[in-house]
């Protein structure tokens, strides 16, 4: 059996360290560092390359199929990508589900491009220029490719729009590594044994995606400066917002383990305790890279045969291996020597090492049913003891060294078992370079090998396109404030904190900029904070865009400026407003309400006050100025 | 210092003379240093259609950028690192049990590679490419290849026809079980239909094939037309001239479309060729050929083949259009032109003003034949008056031939006889269903888009 006392490095002795139970320290001793790239949804009318409309999601209307294989090529640098042949391994049928209103014959592959949508263009470029990056001279377009069918071409027309920018977070810069402009890939709806099935709709819309260096030290960290990035963006107006039109993919590396990438997190809130957990599974895969290395495992000591141990379960009452034989399934068999009380070891939260060969046999293999492996030395009940006898004998190795047991189809099981060695091979060289899934609990798993830059290719259907001076020139001078620069500013003009901070993310921003400093602001007008307060409060009637509403708003505010409304009256109505009364209305009314006042109120002061104001009110609301009423109100009290 | 072409391949002044300047040719790894900013990665080739202003980088993430040279104050140079772009070679494994098959070459996209010169991609080709990029070839057959030619479809034309039959014939007659004839897809149909005259009666399968997405791309249709075409070659019952690609737009199987009935009909779609006014000879997949047919020339087991490559280009096909001007017709027969196929409107007609050149070009001895642009269908000049009237004039009626196989049989029939009843004695008797007895009610089969009926039946089957 195993013996944990062979185990030396203290991480693997002690348990895993719960999110939340990490300072600041823990990490840097860890050498955590995270990166991110965040892709939101540009605000275009059309898709990226074609022109079908963009945005249209008919979640569950198809009109057609098309069925689609991927095969791997070579890059530009003449090398096989490492994925790409991951994939092809899977021998996916890819199923593309078509609605006739949002694809067309691009989309499903069966045209060339159309010219890169203009208006897409243009906003990367603005966005790259607010993120401080140096824009390109030519835009190149790329194809990067996807071999798991999430596009049907096979790769992601994408192209670099600008590098090295810099954001201010805290008291230090994240550096922007790059800015592209891409478009989106399909959504997955099943993926089940040999047959993967994707809806389209989304397939080809304009994404931007800024690209940070790990510059991030703590879990919370990662999350504030995606919120900052995509604040930034969305403070543009050039991104679509809401469910879906933003998601990160983060980047998370530990000293000796590697840059692992977890894939399409949709929300922020999930960043801090995914990375960290994704920080304590590289520390004890570097822990298990130690331990087999003092044990003189290398990956050359790995072999990669299994044994067809079939015949020795074929009476089995281990139920999931039963119903397996029962179809056809071969079981073979796969010993691991000096793996010895490593497989159980927690990598995650509720999350073992084994898991790490169990995705891989899920993802590539093929067999997803689960359970798909079993362990000759894990607790849980699999097969009886008298089983896992005949099964170790099978593989002639000692009782103590850990069996893995497959079952499936003969193909799939030669690949699992193949697999099986690789992933105990990587053991040995610490983290592998993977893409990961983000799951609901906070932990992820395998998703497939990280593609490096061997799978870029230049797009040879589209020719560069040259940025010219007077397109970036455009462009640069039509740039608004970035959000901390309109806090700035907010400050500036002795708008409170709370409100700057609101206002600069706003859509309403720009309306604030479009009216301040008109007739009926500043002196003798409407303060900063007041049009600030006016322009965020919901129950507004009016929409707080500029496009919809600017001029309305620049009338309103020059009646104001000419004391003809005052600021309340713009609450009740936006059809018409009421005129401000002039002193004497004033009074006449206050004096009428005050004697129709309702008998029986409170009696002391403060609450009296509140209680006459309410009644006052209904008559002079948005024709008096509240402050001027509760004046009055107080002298006859008193 | 004088410059070489290829250490800064495809630039030109002025950003050339800054890369020389610089001392920095193409692969070097290097800090640009512009007014906008450090730009770092390795120098690519330029495409020689590209401007000359700017310079190719690699970044080191895979992407590529330009640069414009007036941006740049100076370049450092750091290293150098030279792609080498090439399709794996392994050597093509040898199976004393399986056919042999022959694979010429002409070009087009079924094998490629980038060319840095252009930006386009370029066919690439040898049993050890083939084979590192399609190995299942070698579970069907012991393939051998040659490359004819290296040029695009619409470069292809009648020397390169005559080419590819004689080599055919000459492969044939060795003994082979099965030929297959890379090409690119444009004018496939046009080479389909020359090898269908000048190679006649073969004891094998001559199956042409292309790709409609080009090989470097994932989810190309290359390496499936190749799988389809060399397992028809190697198996089929078929031996006639064929065209092979894909039947739907799924990966779900091929057809086999006879060499002079084909016609591509969509500029992009991978299902483009169909075959009109007819049926198609049969489908292929993983499982085989099926026939849809039994009236086509069987494999046999002999080395014969009759080879008759010859063709006279002093031939046109005149698209009518209806206010096309008699000139057309005269210019045709100023400068020499032997024949004219003329694609008619409806059952074959053109206007009256073209009458009078109709008939100058009888009297200057040039052939002239009937096809419809409605693509599907017979010439009929009886129905109307018109028809007769343009027969009057010596037009021959070239009933149901497609107007790409009329021009390339009349070509044919030029390059063996000019003698007006011998030519129109070949051009009328059938080698291979250019023109058929009947049309089938399946002939004539455009699924019409929207009608719910066919949605249906696409979304089911073609799936």
């Amino acid at each position: 059996m195993d013996n944990p006392q062979t185990l030396a490095d203290p991480w693997l002795l002690t348990p895993l360290p719960l999110y939340g139970h990490m300072t600041a320290d823990d990490y840097a001793d860890l050498g955590f560092m995270v990166g991110l790239e965040v892709h939101q949804q540009l605000l275009t009318k059309r898709k990226l390359f074609c022109r079908c409309p963009a945005g249209c999601y008919n979640s569950s209307v198809h009109h057609a199929e098309v069925l689609r294989h991927m095969r791997p090529t070579l890059s530009e640098m003449g090398e096989y990508d490492g994925t790409a042949l991951m994939e092809f391994k899977t021998k996916k049928n890819i199923v593309y589900l078509l609605n006739n209103e949002t694809v067309c014959t691009y989309e499903m592959d069966d045209a060339p491009p159309f010219e890169i949508d203009d208006l897409a263009l243009d906003q990367s470029i603005a966005i790259g220029m607010l993120l401080g990056c140096n824009i390109v001279g030519e835009v190149h377009i790329t194809r990067k490719q996807y071999l798991d069918g999430s596009i049907p071409t096979g790769f992601q027309r994408t192209a670099i729009i600008g590098t090295d920018g810099d954001i201010p977070f805290g008291h230090k810069n994240i550096h922007i590594r790059a800015v592209s402009i891409e478009e989106d890939s399909c959504r997955e709806v099943s993926d089940k044994g040999h047959e993967r099935v994707y809806r389209t709709d989304r397939l080809g819309m304009p994404l931007i995606e800024t690209v940070t260096d790990p510059d991030m030290k703590t879990p919370e960290e990662a999350r504030d400066v995606g919120q900052v990035i995509r604040h930034l963006a969305r403070a543009s107006g050039l991104v679509r917002t809401g469910s879906g039109a933003a998601r990160q993919d983060v980047n998370v590396s530990v000293t000796g383990g590697t840059r692992i990438e977890i894939k399409g997190v949709s929300n922020l809130r999930a960043i801090p305790r995914l990375v960290h957990n994704e920080a304590l599974r590289q520390r004890t895969l570097v822990g298990i890279k130690g331990e087999l290395a003092r044990r003189g495992i290398t990956a050359e000591s790995i072999s990669d045969q299994g044994f067809d141990v079939t015949s020795c379960v074929n009476n089995t009452e281990c139920k999931f291996i039963t119903k397996a034989i029962k179809k056809g399934a071969t079981v073979m068999a796969v010993p691991l020597p000096g793996f010895q009380g490593l497989l159980q070891l927690q990598t995650q939260p509720r999350t073992s090492f084994l898991k790490e060969f169990s995705d891989r046999i899920r993802v590539i293999a093929c067999i997803d049913d689960l359970p798909n492996l079993a362990l000759s030395t894990q607790e849980v009940p699999t097969l009886s003891s008298g089983e896992w006898d005949r099964v170790v004998r099978s593989c002639d190795v000692a009782p103590d060294v850990p069996v893995l047991v497959v079952w499936g189809r003969q193909k799939d099981v030669e690949t699992a078992v193949r697999e099986i060695a690789i992933r105990a091979r990587e053991a040995c060289e610490g983290v592998p370079q993977e893409t990961r899934q983000a799951l609901d609990d906070g932990t992820n798993g395998f998703e497939r090998i990280l593609p490096g830059a061997d799978r870029m290719y230049p797009d040879t259907d589209l020719p560069p396109i040259p940025l010219l001076a007077d397109r970036i020139q455009g462009i640069r001078s039509s740039l608004g404030l970035r959000p901390w620069e309109r806090i700035s500013r907010l400050k500036e003009l002795a708008v409170g904190d709370d409100l700057a901070e609101r206002l600069s993310r706003h859509r309403a921003w720009s309306l604030f900029d479009h009216l301040w400093g008109k007739p009926g602001t500043g002196n003798g007008g409407l303060t900063a904070n007041q049009l600030a307060s006016l322009l965020l409060d919901r129950s507004c009637p009016r929409p707080a865009s500029k496009d919809a509403a600017g001029q309305w708003w620049q009338e309103t505010l020059a009646l104001i400026g000419t004391g003809a409304i005052i600021p309340e009256a713009v609450w009740l109505s936006d059809e018409v407003l009421l005129a401000r009364l002039n002193e004497d209305e004033a009074r006449g009314i206050f004096n009428k309400a005050l004697e129709n006042l309702p008998p029986g109120g409170p009696t002391e002061q403060q609450k009296k006050e509140d209680f006459a104001m309410q009644h006052l009110m209904k008559d002079l609301r948005g024709r008096v100025a509240g402050r001027t009423v509760r004046a009055w109100l107080v002298e006859v009290l008193s | 210092m004088s410059p070489n072409q290829e250490d800064f391949k495809g630039y030109r002044s002025p950003t050339l003379d800054l890369l020389q300047g610089q001392e920095a040719p193409v692969w070097s790894e290097v800090t640009l240093h512009t007014t906008g900013g450090d730009f770092s990665g390795l120098i690519l080739p330029r495409s020689e259609t590209a401007d000359a202003d700017h310079i190719v980088l690699k970044l080191i993430t895979g992407y590529n950028i330009g640069v414009n040279h007036d941006t740049v104050q100076k370049i450092s140079v750091f290293g150098r690192k030279v792609a080498n772009y090439q399709i794996p070679e392994k050597e093509f494994p040898f199976d004393p049990g399986k056919p042999r098959v022959k694979l010429f070459g002409t070009g087009g996209t079924i094998a490629s590679r980038l060319d840095y010169r252009t930006g386009a991609v370029i066919p690439a080709f040898s049993p050890g490419e083939l084979y590192g990029s399609v190995p299942e070839l070698a579970d069907i057959c012991n393939m051998e290849t040659e490359k004819l030619y290296g040029v695009f479809s619409e470069n292809m034309g009648p020397e390169q026809w005559i080419g590819t039959a004689k080599a055919v014939a000459e492969e044939i007659r060795k003994g082979v079980a099965g030929i297959v004839v890379g090409h690119g897809t444009d004018t496939m149909h046009h080479t389909a239909a020359a090898l269908s005259f000048m190679l006649q009666d073969s004891p094998v399968p001559i199956v042409m094939v292309g790709s409609q997405r080009s090989s470097d791309r994932p989810s190309s249709d290359a390496a499936i037309n190749l799988i389809n075409s060399t397992r028809t070659a190697a198996t089929s019952d078929i031996a006639e001239v064929m065209v092979c690609m894909f039947g739907p737009t799924s990966d779900k199987y091929g057809l086999l479309h006879r060499g002079t009935r084909v016609r591509k009909m969509h500029s992009s779609y991978r299902s483009t060729f169909r075959t009109l006014s007819d049926i198609p000879l049969g489908k292929i997949d993983d499982n085989g050929v099926t026939p849809f047919r039994s009236d086509y020339n069987k494999r046999r087991q002999d080395n014969e083949i009759k080879l008759n490559a010859v063709f006279d280009d002093r031939v046109s096909l005149v698209y009518y259009y209806p206010s096309m001007k008699p000139d057309i017709i005269d210019s045709l027969v100023g400068n020499g032109y032997q024949g004219i196929i003329i694609a008619g409107t409806g059952l074959g007609h053109v206007n009256k003003p073209l009458y009078p050149a109709l008939d100058r070009a009888r009297k200057a001895g040039v052939h002239i034949y009937m096809t419809v642009q409605t693509m599907w269908g017979y010439v009929q000049m009886y129905v109307y008056e018109t028809g007769r009237e343009i027969m009057g004039l010596g037009v021959i009626p070239a009933a149901n031939m497609l107007p790409e196989v009329a021009y390339v049989k009349l070509g044919w029939a030029l390059g063996q006889s000019h003698d007006p009843q011998e030519v129109e004695r070949i051009m009328l008797t059938p080698v291979n269903s250019e023109t058929t007895d009947r049309e089938p009610h399946n002939g004539y089969l455009v699924l019409q888009g929207g009608i719910p009926e066919v949605d249906k039946f696409i979304s089911s089957q073609w799936k």
